[in-house]
């Protein structure tokens, strides 16, 4: 927090799916340090704006701009955002098969040090974070999701960001599907990447992940817009009163 | 497992790019100890007997079948398009490039052995290989075993040379799992054949390392015509491998091999092939294995290379208990259509057998798998798995499955799946969004496909076949 310039920058993002309008004008600026959350009901839009910053195809930004480290994200291709800093954690991350989780990990890592980079320290520092992750080491040369439990991709998704350390993380539902063990084991791993230095924005229908990675600005998403913003006692609040009374007071949404 | 060993396999990747042409498509200057006029009549057949010393009954044997060849009609099926652009009296259907066969590399002429060196065949050798055979044109120039291999009694000879020293065998088996008659293709190799390897394991003998032949064309309009047969005795086991250049040329080439496989009483034999054949050969290869009580025989097929493949691996169960595998992967790129497939005929109790089948098309490329499962009335309590997966990318890429299966009793177990997908936008961009280029997340995700095959190979192959698909996956999307 004591560097002023914005880490993640939003301004005024739309969001196109379908040529049907699911973002209509989200701003938000996270800087160094801080941890956001972007709460919500279904449907409210929130993994849509996660899809679309990370470059999704099907989601289509159609006005707005957003920066992370001062670079213009739109005008990179999803592999570029990656290699910019830019990391999402998936709400259903998908199987790849035949792809072992260790080749394709090795293959993002090789992706941001540049080919031909030196990767000795590649095995070392992966077994580690597996480690510390609480993911059996037989995972390595499992092909990458196919058969996982819910738990364990989500598991896999914060191995993956603890791998590629991104400057700003944005995490699409991460504490769905987990059981109390899981979700603790996955906090742990989220903390243990978050330092002074880079951001995270906890995108989140519930609020007991915040029990354990504690926000520091909650925002309220519903039909596209953040119609709320506070701090940490929002989302409990919102945990006690449920989304309906914050819902109604949303304008409506432009359709396009 | 074997995860740095995969390490290593994707270093290797990285460093790689070179095109087909630079580094396969290389030719030599032609000097040959001989070289015979263009066309197949029974002069040249004759020719060929002769200068190899055969006995009278082979002699006879190419005869004959030269009269099969040219009374059969060219096959109804297939790509009969590019079947028909086959010129036969352009071809020649022998060429023997040196007088002797060397046993050391030193005794092979020095631009033979730098073409070997070039396709990494010495180097494979002194590492993981217990015998290679190399043979270029018509014939093996270079062939040696392991003497520790001999001792236990194996035999690794080329076959002409098997003809020669193990002449008993050799008429024993010879065109006994696929005779002159059986298709057009596998007559015209009997009447012309020339090369190829022999194999005999004695009964117990566990081969524990694999035994190789690489196969290269130099010359522009070359027919190779090498014929190939292993015979695993009781209990023994053997892997073989093969591989397969050539130079690029505006004009065709042939190449029409017949592998025989006999897998005696509770004998394995696996028998790998990496066909890499320049885009301008014509391979039309007969294989077909027998396996008796309790025997195993596996065919692990790659076909990268070609114009067109027709190539169908078949097993026969005729023994009790016996098991057949047949894995196969096809790519199809550009101007390419891969026509291959497997058969496996239950004619015994008990018999299981497993295909599966891989194929990628790319740009217009065509990959059809064509099948056959035939159980007989007799094989009862058999099991036949069929799985064919077909990835495409490209809107003009291709594929075509054609499966037939005849099954005369009721007490047998037979699945069969298929399924055609495309390189899914979902998979792109769950790669990309770690940084992967997309080039990079494709050919991930076609090396992915390929896994189940490239698993089943020796690592330094399987490190050979993601080099050659990426070379393939470069260049633009269709």
């Amino acid at each position: 927090m004591a560097d002023k310039t914005p880490l993640f920058d939003l301004r005024d993002i739309h969001v196109e799916v379908e040529s049907k309008e699911v973002v209509s004008g989200v701003s938000l600026t996270v800087y160094r340090g801080e941890v956001h959350a972007i709460m919500g009901p279904n449907g409210s839009g929130k993994s849509s704006l996660s899809n679309a910053l990370m470059g999704h195809p099907n989601y289509r930004v159609t006005a707005g701009e957003a920066y992370l480290d001062g670079r213009n994200l739109l005008e990179m291709e999803a592999d570029e955002r990656s290699r910019s800093g830019l990391f999402l954690a998936f709400q259903y991350p998908l199987a790849i098969p035949g792809v072992t989780v260790a080749n394709f990990m090795r293959a993002a890592v090789q992706s941001h040090r540049g080919k031909g980079a030196d990767m000795t320290d590649f095995r070392k520092v992966f077994t580690g974070k597996m480690a510390d992750l609480n993911i059996d080491r037989e995972f390595a040369a499992r092909y990458l999701n196919e058969g996982f439990s819910g738990g364990e991709k989500k598991r896999i998704e914060i191995l993956q960001m603890a791998m590629l350390n991104p400057k700003m993380a944005l995490l699409d539902e991460t504490d769905s599907g987990l059981d109390i063990d899981a979700l603790k084991t996955v906090a742990e791993g989220i903390n243990r990447y978050h330092t002074e230095e880079n951001g995270l924005l906890l995108v989140t229908h519930y609020q007991r992940l915040l029990n354990y990675v504690k926000p520091d600005h909650v925002h309220v998403m519903s039909r596209g817009k953040l119609v709320k913003s506070g701090g940490p006692e929002l989302a409990l609040e919102l945990e006690e009163r449920g989304y309906d009374w914050l819902v109604g007071t949303a304008p409506e949404t432009a359709q396009v | 497992m074997a995860e740095t060993a995969r390490a290593k396999q994707n270093a290797e990747l990285a460093t790689l790019g070179e095109d087909y042409a630079t580094k396969y498509g290389f030719h030599d200057p032609v000097n040959y100890f001989h070289k015979g006029a263009r066309g197949i009549n029974h002069e040249v057949v004759e020719m060929i007997s002769r200068m190899k010393g055969e006995p009278r009954w082979m002699a006879d044997r190419r005869h004959e079948a030269l009269d099969i060849f040219l009374a059969k009609p060219m096959p109804q099926w297939g790509n009969t398009k590019l079947l028909g652009e086959i010129d036969f009296d352009n071809i020649f259907y022998f060429m023997k490039p040196i007088e002797h066969q060397g046993k050391s590399w030193d005794d092979v002429p020095e631009y033979i052995k730098k073409t070997f060196d070039r396709l990494g065949i010495p180097e494979a050798e002194k590492n993981f290989l217990g015998g290679v055979s190399a043979q270029y044109e018509s014939e093996v120039v270079y062939h040696s075993m392991r003497d520790d291999l001999k001792e236990q009694g194996i035999v690794f000879l080329d076959m002409d040379s098997a003809l020669r020293e193990r002449p008993d065998i050799v008429e024993k088996y010879f065109g006994t799992v696929i005779p002159s008659a059986d298709n057009k293709f596998a007559a015209l190799n009997t009447a012309a054949w020339s090369g190829g390897s022999f194999i005999y394991v004695p009964p117990g003998v566990d081969v524990k390392i694999p035994l190789q032949a690489y196969f290269r064309i130099n010359a522009e309009n070359m027919g190779q015509f090498e014929r190939t047969l292993i015979i695993a005795d009781k209990g023994s086991r053997v892997h073989y491998i093969e591989g397969c250049t050539a130079p690029v040329y505006s004009t065709d080439s042939l190449h029409s091999a017949v592998v025989e496989l006999i897998a005696l009483e509770g004998a394995y034999i696996r028998y790998t092939t990496i066909q890499n054949w320049a885009r301008n050969i014509y391979n039309l290869v007969t294989k077909r294995a027998t396996a008796h009580k309790n025997a195993t025989v596996e065919w692990v097929d790659g076909n990268i290379g070609s114009r067109l493949t027709m190539k169908y691996p078949c097993i026969q169960l005729v023994g009790e208990g016996a098991k057949g595998e047949i894995l196969s992967v096809a790519f199809a790129g550009i101007d390419q259509h891969q026509d291959a497939g497997a058969k496996v005929i239950h004619a015994a109790p008990n018999t299981s057998s497993r295909i599966t089948s891989k194929s990628i098309s790319k740009d217009n490329g065509r990959a059809s798998y064509r099948g056959l499962v035939k159980i007989h009335k007799n094989a009862v309590n058999s099991k036949v798995s069929v799985e064919c997966d077909a990835l495409l990318i490209g809107e003009a890429a291709r594929s075509d499955t054609y499966p037939t299966m005849e099954i005369d009793n009721d007490l047998v177990r037979v699945e069969h799946e298929a399924r055609v997908s495309k390189v899914a936008e979902e998979q792109l961009f769950y790669l990309t969004s770690r940084g992967l280029t997309e080039d990079d997340a494709r050919l991930l995700i076609v090396n992915g496909f390929m896994e189940p095959f490239t698993k089943e190979l020796p690592m330094e192959y399987a490190v050979e076949l993601n080099r050659l698909i990426e070379l393939e996956m470069e260049g633009s999307i269709g």
